[in-house]
């Protein structure tokens, strides 16, 4: 009796040292041009060549900037780093979806969009985010550039096996919640380190109910609990969501694929190293107060007290609150916020879209708040405009970007003032992760498109 | 294990040194080495922005509360709070660290990928208890030319201020790695054959 984790590693391990790591094949990975340049000059220097270039695929997407760009980067310096990918990849003859390509975005939105992300792979990339991929199924995780190198050197990661975790969510989510306010909710009751160590199954009613986007958004935020990965098994809507994709299989091929594909779930009586159960129908809208995505709370709750945390945590948390300026104790409800960022490899899918449009619909943004909408992909772009969302959008006082990582890091120019409020769907409310000073504080797509229209934290059901 | 001897890799056996303390809990990469400072295309200089924004204030001149501007504090090893190197997969934090001057870091709990990227980078994550943790903070704090003994070899780490020591894991393979300064490329690239004959039994 095998979890799904157990049958993807055991089909995939090479070698193990002995007493040491396991050697890891890995079916795909992406590169992003951040993370990338130092691997490349390692090969160089090494004399190698890209073992298996038909399984890596490039896309530059933390630099990219989210106006014009038509134009070439002004920053010199992100300019350089787009430009060395490009070069890398022609001298190693890689795919390369450059800035403005039909399928350049973020990376973990472009994968599965495109059906180069698939049921029982193993996959990587320079980000830890990559754990958005095993909603497809998969063994995907985050790895850094001495492993990108290893992984272009021979497509082998040296990796421990990481031990297993189940999350079983009982019931269904209310309405107006959504699967971030579920992901924040779990990594605020796990801690930012809670699942170090461990490689994460999410199952259970609430997840089964989930579409493959909301899926997505789930298991990409695994890594902020500390996790190696997450994943969910595959099912119906798992092969509805990758048939006909560009790179999916086809035809007879198809069929035996999902035949496959079937087999990978947890066998009944499968031991975890680790089990929770959660109920999803305690679930409420999120936001976090703090400068971690553990820090979080039901929209409608209050900053925990002093005394409420833990004596070694207390520094910490009296340091976060203020980088943040908040009091313990206090609401967030109706603070007053200054930037929206609708977004990033968590939130900038065509569904995040969706709910965010239809919460405005009618409704005009708040004067003094500055929304940046960015999709996650020029695919995602093109069903906005399909669907006729921008339209709304527009009529409501928002206007849409080009896709890229933008305000999630600001690596670009989108980036948030020293001191002032981001009611942000991205992943992460480190400090100043959205530009120095920035305060963050992350939500779903429903609370930023409700404290867009009001101007402050707004729970989206009031 | 692999037969060629990595590039430039320094080797590591034993190191006693006094201490850098950062009794911070959560110490996320975004705070070893801020997104603005990723955009190098090499490994060099990252130990300049290491804690950047900690370090420096928004007209770049050093923010004398911060330890590593506290010349009272120096040394090869830096003591951090729980859960040191959360969030995200940047090497270049590994980078910062190891280009600073820092060859071990010491904490009652690690990230991951942290903790892999630093092994790759010859910087040694060494795991203590918590209480551990706290006698050295401590110690620091009474005196600050305590030092530690790190045996790479005993897996033993000593804090010479109280004699107190404590073993801790690292996994062979990777011991052996340090000792030898080998590094896992040299080792995949050997394993070539094996790569091949795996891919196409799986076919
Ligand atoms: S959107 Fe944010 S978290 Fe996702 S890959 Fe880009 S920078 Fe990383």
């Amino acid at each position: 009796m095998k979890t799904l984790f157990d049958k993807i590693w055991e089909a995939h391990v090479v070698s193990t040292v002995q007493d040491g790591p396991t050697q890891l094949y890995i079916d795909r990975m992406y590169c992003h041009e951040v993370t990338s340049p130092q691997a490349f000059d390692g090969l160089r220097n090494r004399g190698l060549k890209v073992f298996r270039p038909s399984q890596i695929t490039c896309i530059p997407d933390h630099n990219i900037p989210t106006i014009n760009q038509e134009a070439p980067i002004a920053d010199p310096i992100s300019k350089k780093q787009v430009d060395t990918l490009e070069r890398n990849t022609k001298e190693f003859g890689l795919t390369h979806y450059h800035m403005g390509h039909e399928k350049n975005g973020i990376i973990h939105v472009v994968g599965p969009e495109n059906g180069l992300s698939l049921p029982g792979m193993t996959m990587v990339c320079g980000d830890s985010h990559t754990s958005t991929h095993g909603a497809l199924g998969a063994v995907a995780f985050g790895i850094g550039t001495s492993e990108v190198e290893m992984v272009l050197a021979t497509q082998c990661v040296f990796q421990s096996r990481p031990k297993t975790m189940r999350l079983n969510f009982h019931g269904r989510l209310k309405a107006g919640v959504t699967s971030k306010d579920l992901a924040l909710y779990v990594i605020a009751k796990m801690t930012t380190g809670g699942a170090t160590g461990y490689f994460v199954e999410y199952a259970g009613e609430a997840i089964r109910a989930m579409s493959m986007e909301e899926r997505l958004t789930v298991c990409n935020l695994s890594i902020e609990m500390g996790a190696r990965g997450g994943m969910i098994a595959p099912d119906e809507v798992t092969f509805d969501y990758i048939k006909g994709r560009e790179f999916a299989p086809k035809g007879a091929e198809w069929d035996a694929a999902v035949e496959k594909w079937k087999a990978l779930k947890s066998d009944e009586g499968a031991t975890f190293d680790k089990e929770i159960d959660f109920d999803a129908t305690d679930i409420e809208p999120m936001v976090t107060y703090g400068t971690n995505p553990g820090m979080g709370m039901g929209i409608n709750e209050s900053i925990p007290t002093l005394e409420s945390i833990d004596e070694a945590g207390r520094i910490s948390f009296a340091k976060s609150l203020e980088y943040m300026g908040f009091n313990a104790g206090e609401k967030m409800l109706g603070k007053s916020i200054d930037y929206v960022f609708l977004g990033s490899c968590t939130n900038g899918r065509i569904e995040d879209f969706r709910q965010f449009t239809e919460y405005v619909k009618g409704k005009k943004k708040a004067d003094h708040v500055i929304a940046w909408l960015v999709p996650g992909s020029w695919a995602v772009d093109k069903q906005i405009k399909a669907e006729g969302l921008d339209k709304i959008l527009t009529e409501a006082g928002f206007e849409l970007r080009q896709p890229g990582c933008s305000a999630c890091l600001a690596m670009n120019d989108d980036k948030v003032p020293a001191g002032k409020y981001a009611v942000s769907t991205s992943n992460r409310n480190f400090e100043g992760r959205q530009g120095p000073g920035a305060r963050t504080i992350l939500a779903g797509p429903l609370v930023a498109a409700a404290a867009a229209v009001n101007g402050c934290i707004t729970d989206p059901r009031a | 294990m692999g037969e060629l001897e990595g590039a430039n890799m320094e080797k590591f056996i034993t190191l006693t040194s006094t201490v850098v303390p950062l009794p911070i809990e959560n110490v996320d990469t975004d705070q070893i080495i801020p997104a603005r400072f990723l955009k190098a295309t090499s490994k060099d200089g990252f130990g300049d922005n290491l804690f950047r924004d900690w370090r420096y204030d928004k007209n770049d001149q050093p923010i004398a509360s911060f330890v590593l501007n506290n010349p009272t504090y120096n040394g090869e090893i830096l003591v951090a709070g729980k859960n040191f190197g959360s969030g995200s997969s940047r090497e270049h934090a590994a980078w910062a660290i190891a280009g600073y001057g820092f060859k071990v870091v010491v904490s009652s709990f690690f990230a991951d990928i942290f903790k892999n990227n630093a092994m790759n980078n010859f910087v040694l994550p060494v795991v203590v208890s918590e209480e551990f943790l706290a006698e050295i903070f401590d110690g620091v704090n009474a005196n600050p030319a305590i030092t530690l003994t790190i045996n790479l070899e005993e897996q033993i780490i000593t804090n010479n201020s109280n004699g107190k020591s404590e073993s801790f894991q690292i996994n062979p393979y990777k011991k052996e790695c340090f000792v030898k300064g080998l590094d896992d490329i040299d080792y995949l690239i050997s394993k070539k054959d094996m790569i091949e004959r795996y891919e196409i039994a799986r076919v």
